[in-house]
């Protein structure tokens, strides 16, 4: 089955752009350390997934290229034909001249009807190029104005065209401090809409990811095109094919459905969070050897202490213990020194994967007591090695990771607005006061749902 | 459109950098996207003006501009100079007498004169465009033509263009003014500014004949082990093997068109953090009438070493917010920050970027509903003769003070009725023009001098939402 992605505005495109990069050096890597008949129904599943094959010549990404300004497409395109392997294709992009100017009124109210014909019809072209569909990824930021506005307008645009597919968003946390001054409004009114279209909402913070590059792979001078390789390598950790149960003989077909059947049991719940380990500079990876005990530990500390990296994990956090009574939980007054889960899934790949022992993740009081641990924890797995990690492991968790950054979010946000700056300038495209309160409420609501686990 | 004397020999200055600056990274000499953003391509073989060529080679390049003046004389001397194949009669509108330094004569007088003839040539430069973003005026306050007239202009483009953003250069008159009227001229443009512009850049030129001295010093001073290259910010493409300037302002000038072609070197050149025109304006005016933005350029000029380290960079950084860099007489730290933006060109990564913001953060002030009001971009393309480049752009309360001696200067001769004659006896002045146009400044001032009193408040932020579980 196959995934359509959708690029959304500078960062989408730019991210976009390595994650088929990633995906495609992977499958042509000389690492993946199994059978060639395994390697070859990796290669196969994963050029299913996301490439369509041209008669003669190289895959062409499953991918629409949106964008309201040109500069990004003709470089995005250029860069990935230049790689050789791999290239978009032609006359699937979209763009136009002015920008969407970081507003989001502009994307949404603006740019979204007056462009939804065309966008709509390239989508449906890429859908079409599919046998099965199993679902769209858009890739946006919440900050600027097309990712955010115009990408949270197509969302809605593709729930109403495609009832029956799966709808991931991967969005793009901005930096606390400054990419985009009315980056705030940007986010809650972004998220507020997806909230109502999507699937599932499965974010990347880039201030966690530029952590990742200073500490973990000690970049001196990190540019966005460091940040942006982090992220697709811990996408392609996710999406590249893996078996999601035990005995399984094939390849998942269908991994959007998959992931959401078991990450998003509740409407109310969409936010996921993705950590991935072990990761470090290219050149340390022959003279570094890993345990899987060793791995599955550190990942799930990291889960429950909420720690971004391998780096810096507080031990001192653990789980609650059973039977002590768990006090009614006011978002102002807990500390948040343990992360609950709704729900987890861990993705093992490479060497001996049949030896890992996942039983710590579940443990009951990881999580909430809505499901079952059974039922709460997945557990999906490949021999195959992924991108030179000899052994990896991926955690994709709905759970209180992202309640902070989003109640800071929204805090900063709602400052803004109760002095009224910058409204202006989202009136006079259709953006009303309004329509901020119904997103602010919105999201009080969701931080308060995921506070209260 | 460059309207006056001020505006047109900024203007000359603008384009001859900005061909400069094209010539320097289009080496094959293909008509792209970047040069479409100021330039035609005209095919000008059968003589004349042929019709425009969207790609391929370039023909002949023709500047997306007006030029007005209601004297002769400098755009004459634009149009027997180098630059004269980049500009054609349909794009010029001049006069003979002059306006007198009056403001009236240019608004009302010219304004009224002109009017359709403006209006049309507008709307042929426009066609011209597939995708219309942004007008640039360039005027001075303190005389008749590019202070009335050009102001006029303004308007005009808001009527007959509403969607297309109109950004201002507006350079100031400083306290010896050698124009008597100017504080009149200068504060009846300003309603016009604080009513029709998008956002005004105000340059005083004070300023620049400081930053210009602080460069010429440099130059002249051969400090060992530090050589001035020849390429600095007040550099023509003229004089690339003279330091003395030809013309008296061409070096400040030199600074004006630099700020220009930094504003909009990430519309025009790639990067992996594009800045657009209209982000500026909806990043760094949170109310429609705060729209005036302090600038200034770093580095003023490059020494001769060809590696830059880290501390070098991060110079550059700090110098754009010193006192010195400033194109005002202005000091951007000691007041209150409402938004900032930083414009980085060359070879300039996010991590440098948010180090020093980082750095620079705790001895700035922002606003309480803004405090971490920044907007950013990254431009992969250095201007001419530097591996890298900054501009900041400040809505900060430091420009009060320059719209206080303003309102000063205008009290001092409008009290005693100085001058008031020859405006009032134009046709369409009245006394009510200058009592509006006093009102509209004092608003403005009153408006900053509350944000200021913020600035030392405990900033408590707003209860939140409360949403019942």
């Amino acid at each position: 089955m196959s995934i359509v992605t959708v690029q959304l505005g500078q960062c989408g495109n730019q991210i976009g752009q390595e994650v088929f990069n990633a995906v495609c050096s992977d499958i042509h890597g000389k690492h993946g350390l199994c059978s060639k008949k395994e390697n070859e129904s990796y290669q196969d599943t994963c050029k299913e997934r996301f490439f369509s094959e041209e008669k003669a010549g190289v895959p062409v990404a499953r991918a629409v290229l949106v964008d309201m300004e040109p500069k990004v497409i003709s470089q995005t395109l250029a860069v990935a034909a230049r790689s050789g392997y791999w290239k978009y294709n032609d006359r699937s992009h979209f763009c136009q001249k002015q920008g969407s100017g970081n507003n989001w009124a502009n994307g949404y109210c603006v740019h979204g009807p007056k462009h939804k014909d065309e966008i709509m019809n390239l989508v449906q072209k890429e859908a079409e190029k599919c046998d099965r569909l199993s679902g769209f990824v858009t890739i946006m930021s919440m900050a600027g104005g097309t990712g955010s506005g115009l990408g949270a307008f197509v969302t809605q645009c593709l729930r109403d065209a495609f009832p029956a597919s799966f709808i991931l968003n991967h969005v793009i946390w901005p930096y606390g401090t400054g990419e985009v001054i009315v980056q705030n409004y940007n986010s809650i009114l972004t998220l507020s809409h997806l909230y109502r279209s999507s699937d599932a909402l499965l974010v990347h913070e880039n201030d966690v990811v530029h952590k990742i590059c200073a500490q973990l792979l000690n970049i001196k001078q990190i540019s966005f095109r460091d940040v942006n390789q982090v992220i697709a390598h811990q996408l392609g950790s996710v999406f590249q094919p893996v078996y999601t149960a035990e005995g399984a003989l094939h390849y998942s077909r269908n991994p959007l459905g998959v992931l959401m059947e078991t990450l998003v049991p509740h409407p109310e719940f969409k936010m996921l969070g993705l950590r991935n380990i072990p990761q470090m500079p290219e050149n340390s990876l022959a003279y570094s050897t890993f345990s899987w005990p060793g791995l599955i530990k550190h990942l799930r500390q990291m889960l429950i202490a909420n720690a971004t990296m391998e780096e810096g994990i507080d031990w001192q956090v653990r789980a609650p213990c059973p039977g002590s009574s768990i006090p009614s939980r006011h978002p102002t007054s807990k500390p948040l020194h343990f992360n609950t889960s709704i729900a987890n899934l861990v993705i093992l790949r490479g060497k001996d994967t049949h030896s890992a022992d996942i039983g710590s993740f579940q443990d009951p009081a990881l999580y909430t007591s809505w499901l079952s641990p059974q039922d709460a924890f997945n557990l999906w797995k490949t021999p195959r090695a992924f991108n030179k990690y000899e052994k990896s492991a991926a955690l994709v968790s709905n759970s209180q990771f992202l309640l902070k950054p989003l109640d800071k979010l929204v805090g900063k946000a709602w400052n803004m607005f109760a002095s009224k700056a910058y409204i202006h300038q989202y009136t006079k495209h259709g953006i009303e006061e309004d329509d901020f309160l119904d997103s602010f409420t919105a999201l009080e609501q969701v931080t308060s749902s995921y506070a209260t686990l | 459109v460059a309207v006056g004397q001020c505006g047109n020999q900024v203007g000359c200055r603008f384009w001859d950098l900005a061909l400069r600056e094209h010539a320097a990274v289009n080496k094959k000499g293909i008509y792209d996207e970047a040069l479409s953003s100021f330039f035609r391509n005209v095919d000008t073989r059968n003589g004349g003006d042929g019709r425009d060529i969207s790609k391929g080679k370039i023909c002949s390049l023709k500047a997306r501009a007006l030029l007005i003046d209601m004297e002769e004389g400098v755009v004459n001397e634009i149009l027997q100079g180098p630059l004269r194949d980049v500009f054609d009669s349909k794009q010029l509108i001049t006069d003979v007498s002059g306006s007198g330094n009056n403001w009236a004569v240019g608004h009302k007088l010219y304004g009224c004169q002109y009017r359709e003839n403006i209006v049309e040539k507008l709307r042929k430069t426009a066609e011209h465009c597939d995708c219309l973003q942004c007008f640039f005026i360039i005027h001075s306050m303190g005389g008749g033509t590019g202070s009335g007239l050009g102001t006029f202009v303004l308007n005009l483009l808001e009527d007959e263009f509403p969607e297309v953003y109109r950004f201002v250069t507006s350079v100031y008159p400083s306290g010896e003014d050698d124009v008597i009227t100017s504080p009149y001229n200068s504060v009846l443009a300003m309603k016009e500014l604080n009513e029709h512009a998008d956002c005004v850049l105000p340059i005083e030129n004070e300023s620049l004949f400081d930053i210009v001295n602080k460069i010429q010093q440099m130059v002249n001073s051969g400090k060992l082990g530090s050589i001035v290259k020849q390429n600095s910010l007040v550099t023509s493409s003229a004089s690339s093997t003279k330091t003395v300037q030809e013309k008296p302002f061409d070096a400040m000038n030199n600074i004006i068109a630099n700020l220009l072609l930094n504003l909009t070197s990430s519309a025009r050149f790639e990067g992996s953090l594009n800045m657009d025109l209209n982000e500026i304006s909806m990043n760094l005016v949170p109310f429609p009438r705060l729209h005036y933005l302090v600038s200034s350029l770093t580095p003023l000029y490059t020494l001769a070493d060809v590696n830059v380290p880290a501390r070098r960079l991060d110079q550059m950084f700090s110098d754009a917010f010193s006192r010195d860099h400033q194109l005002i007489q202005a000091d951007p730290k000691h007041s209150l920050y409402l938004a900032c933006a930083l414009l980085v060109r060359g070879n300039v990564q996010i991590s440098d970027l948010r180090r020093n913001i980082e750095r620079l953060k705790p001895s700035l002030n922002f606003v309480s509903w803004n405090r971490e009001g920044w907007k950013t971009g990254l431009c992969s393309v250095p201007p001419v003769g530097h591996s890298h480049s900054l501009l900041a752009l400040a809505n900060n309360t430091c420009v009060k003070p320059t719209f206080m001696e303003l309102k000063d200067r205008f009290m001092r001769l409008y009290k005693k009725k100085a001058h008031l004659h020859h405006y009032l006896h134009i046709d369409g002045m009245e006394q009510s023009c200058f009592s509006e146009a006093i009102s509209s400044l004092s608003d403005l001032i009153e408006e900053y001098n509350e944000l200021d009193a913020t600035k030392s408040g405990p900033g408590i932020d707003p209860a939140r939402l409360k949403i019942a579980v």
